[in-house]
């Protein structure tokens, strides 16, 4: 495909000009990121004049390894998953030209980490059940309620929160969407304590905190839909480029067992196959959906990869416990990691065992992802949902 | 990872035309018939897939009258042959026989095979792979060939006979040995749309085709490249049980309601499904890695077994209990694709067979 050719080369003859005005080597770190959005070379597929230039998708790669190649800074993407992941499509999508130019920057030079203010401790699987309650007190919306599972929101500037600004329509209706400053007045956040004894996510409580009606993100009542674009595209963000064999999970184990022929034992042996399997199997797939998504034929397949990856997650580190024995059962620390970037392979065998109990439960339990497959691929009959056409107010809690 | 794992349009023609023709010329009534003794479909069907549309001569270079095609292309051919349970020498002769003599570099029979006057088969017996392989058939120093094999594929009309022989000094010797010089005996066995016999030799004329190091890499060769697009046939068995499951959760009722909407049985095909796309990817990977004489052919062919085999039959067996009492009858086509499925599961080696191979290939040896 030329034309496609030449678009990559004129980007990559951008992003030589921007490196020659801005020597990565002699430029502040932030001052260049901000000089790199400004350019429309933050992420190509970005509208023109809010860090991109409206380019399909498929062409950032070619971008960021130009900058890559260059020793250039990066937004470290991995410390602002929600906000680049979640938060900006979604203000790119509803937002209006002042919210992009007034959250977009930031957000992408990782100035300001973002978090997800959805699920609450009545509201997981069924979302749009949710009760925080959102009131209008003239050009401000009061919030009141409590949130929970929010990863990084003792480190956020800003949160994206969905909220029952109308608790008469049926629960799907009632729904606004808001961008929330973390650091108001009534705003308060605790961590919580998981059964691995870390703190990974928190707690959010809100009494009477105020934001303004400027902060809402689409039309008042129109919260679900946004929020469902939201969720949508925490699918696509997990994408990019394929891992290499042996990654994750999988490496640990097959390392561990590399190292311990004395563990070495027939039973043990044929589990790891099969789990060695069972992974190069889904790193194909999953190799295989994203070359449909640049291919332009997305699905709701996403959702199959999710499940894959959490059942592998939990039959690997079981078998690695086993696989190590005593040594297995030591535990490195039971008191809350100071760490806010997560990284398994770094905590022993035994803490991995215990945070993949999670994997079938967050973004998604495995029991609602089979439904999603049954009946967005599958055309099954949906379930019985008595609670969509009634008033939320009305419904049993 | 660069290699493609989606399907060419070219890819979804020969897909569109060869599931066209099947579902005209290979009802499973026809298929079912194999079990009570009338083979005709065998003999109907060849014709038309291999000649009429070209298939037999798929992966034959151009120049000795084939389609000079790739693996890519005889894994849809392979999908859509077990889609339907298609009686059809397509894998043993068009893909397996004709990697041997591509492998040991004879050309001789070549344009015969493409234009289809010419079936042939490498008389080994099913169950075999790279690592399970010891010839039961000797040449002698005569040129004559003796022994028996049991349960060899694909020897229905095969005028060709290629046998792996051990030589007088101990060799592995590359035999071909003409059809009527053998003598074969059908074998009443689990799956009947790929009918296998015992065969014995008892002193035939053969023609050296190649010795030692050459003859063992074409057998291997055929072994691996029979195993990576056997996965695209288990696909294709999978694909079917899942459609056919589906379909009837969509029209049953019980209870008043559509089974389809109950969530034990809405998360089971929804599992079915996982798998059967995770198969096509392993599938794919494993043609397009042959296709491409990648390094990681090798891997991909094991993989391929160790992971489809297992989804074929657990499809086929999901789509049985997904039926209930339909599911079991002999008039239910079910029947016929968990039999296929549990013949291809051993057909090329079991997949703890290629778990094994696996192990020496990644370093998790025992």
């Amino acid at each position: 495909m030329p034309e496609s050719d030449d678009v990559t080369a004129s980007l990559i003859d951008q992003v030589s000009t921007f490196l020659a005005e801005h020597d990565p080597m002699t430029t502040d770190r932030i001052e260049f990121l901000r000089a790199r959005y400004a350019a429309g070379l933050a992420e190509v597929h970005y509208p023109a004049g809010d860090g991109g230039q409206g380019l399909p998708r498929e062409h950032q790669i070619f971008v960021n390894d130009a900058f890559e190649r260059a020793g250039a800074p990066d937004n470290s993407p991995g410390l602002n998953v929600i906000g680049l992941g979640m938060a900006a499509p979604t203000i790119l999508a509803f937002g209006t030209p002042e919210q992009r130019a007034r959250f977009l920057p930031s957000l992408w030079t990782g100035e300001d980490i973002w978090c997800q203010l959805f699920s609450e401790p009545g509201a997981g699987s069924d979302l749009a059940g949710l009760a925080t309650r959102a009131v209008r007190d003239g050009d401000e919306w009061i919030v009141n309620g409590q949130k929970v599972w929010t990863s990084v929101a003792h480190i956020a500037r800003w949160g994206i929160l969905l909220a029952r600004t109308d608790p008469d329509l049926p629960k799907h209706q009632g729904l606004s969407f808001f961008i929330c400053d973390m650091t108001a007045p009534g705003v308060e956040v605790r961590p919580l304590r998981q059964l691995t004894g870390d703190a990974e996510f928190n707690e959010v409580f809100f009494t009477d905190a105020r934001i303004p009606d400027a902060d809402r993100l689409g039309d008042e009542g129109s919260g679900w839909a946004v929020a469902r674009a939201t969720l949508m595209n925490e699918r696509m963000a997990i994408g990019g480029n394929v891992p290499p064999r042996e990654s994750g999970m999988i490496g640990a184990v097959a390392r561990t067992w590399r190292e311990h022929p004395e563990r070495h034992q027939p039973g043990l042996h044929d589990r790891l196959l099969q789990l060695w399997v069972d992974a190069e199997a889904a790193r194909l797939a999953s190799a295989r959906l994203q070359q449909k998504l640049a291919a332009g034929q997305p699905g709701p397949e996403g959702s199959a990869g999710k499940l894959v990856f959490a059942r592998l997650a939990q039959e690997l580190s079981a078998l690695e416990v086993e696989l190590l024995g005593d040594e297995g059962l030591v535990y490195d620390q039971w008191a809350p990691s100071e760490l806010d970037a997560f990284d398994f392979i770094i905590r022993n065998p035994a803490f991995r065992y215990l945070r993949a109990r999670g994997n079938s439960i967050e973004g998604g339990t495995s029991e609602v992802l089979r439904n999603v497959i049954a009946e967005r691929v599958l055309g099954l009959p949906p379930e019985e949902r008595p609670d969509t056409a009634v008033a939320w107010k009305d419904l049993p809690k | 990872m660069t290699a493609d794992l989606l399907y060419s349009s070219e890819e979804e023609e020969l897909r569109a035309s060869l599931g066209a023709l099947l579902a005209a010329r290979c009802p499973s009534t026809r298929v079912l018939a194999m079990y009570d003794g009338d083979a005709s479909l065998a003999h109907e069907l060849w014709p038309a897939v291999g000649i009429d549309m070209g298939l037999a001569g798929l992966l034959i270079p151009e120049s000795y009258g084939g389609a000079g095609a790739t693996a890519r292309e005889a894994g849809v051919v392979l999908e859509e042959l077990g889609r339907s349970l298609a009686p059809v020498p397509f894998l043993t002769s068009s893909v397996m026989a004709v990697t041997v003599l591509l492998s040991a570099g004879y050309s001789d029979t070549l344009p015969l095979i493409a234009d289809g006057s010419l079936i042939c088969a490498l008389t080994i017996p099913l169950g075999s792979c790279v690592s399970t392989l010891s010839p039961t058939t000797t040449l002698d120093e005569q040129g004559l060939v003796h022994g028996r094999v049991d349960r060899v594929a694909g020897l229905e009309g095969a005028g060709l006979l290629l046998v792996p022989a051990t030589g007088v000094d101990g060799e592995l010797v590359l035999t071909g040995v003409r059809g009527e010089a053998a003598i074969r005996e059908q074998v009443t066995s689990l799956d009947m749309s790929r009918p296998i016999a015992g065969i014995t030799f008892d002193g035939a004329p053969a023609q050296v085709i190649a010795r030692g190091a050459v003859a063992e890499t074409s057998v291997q060769d055929a072994l691996l490249v029979g195993a990576a697009l056997l996965a695209s046939e288990q696909l294709g068995i999978a694909q079917w049980c899942l459609d056919s499951a589906v379909r009837y959760l969509l029209e049953r009722r019980q209870f008043g309601r559509l089974i389809g909407s109950y969530q034990a049985l809405k998360h089971r095909a929804a599992d079915l499904f996982i798998e059967v796309e995770t198969a096509r990817a392993v599938a794919r990977y494993a043609a397009a890695t042959w296709a491409d004489a990648s390094e990681d052919r090798f891997v991909a062919s094991a993989l391929a077994q160790a992971y489809c085999s297992d989804v074929a039959v657990h499809a086929a067996q999901e789509c049985i209990q997904l039926h209930g009492g339909i599911g079991f009858t002999w008039e239910h086509p079910a029947h016929l694709y968990l039999k296929r499925a549990k013949a291809d599961q051993v057909a090329l080696g079991t997949p703890g067979d290629h778990r094994a191979t696996l192990s020496g290939l990644v370093d998790l040896t025992m």
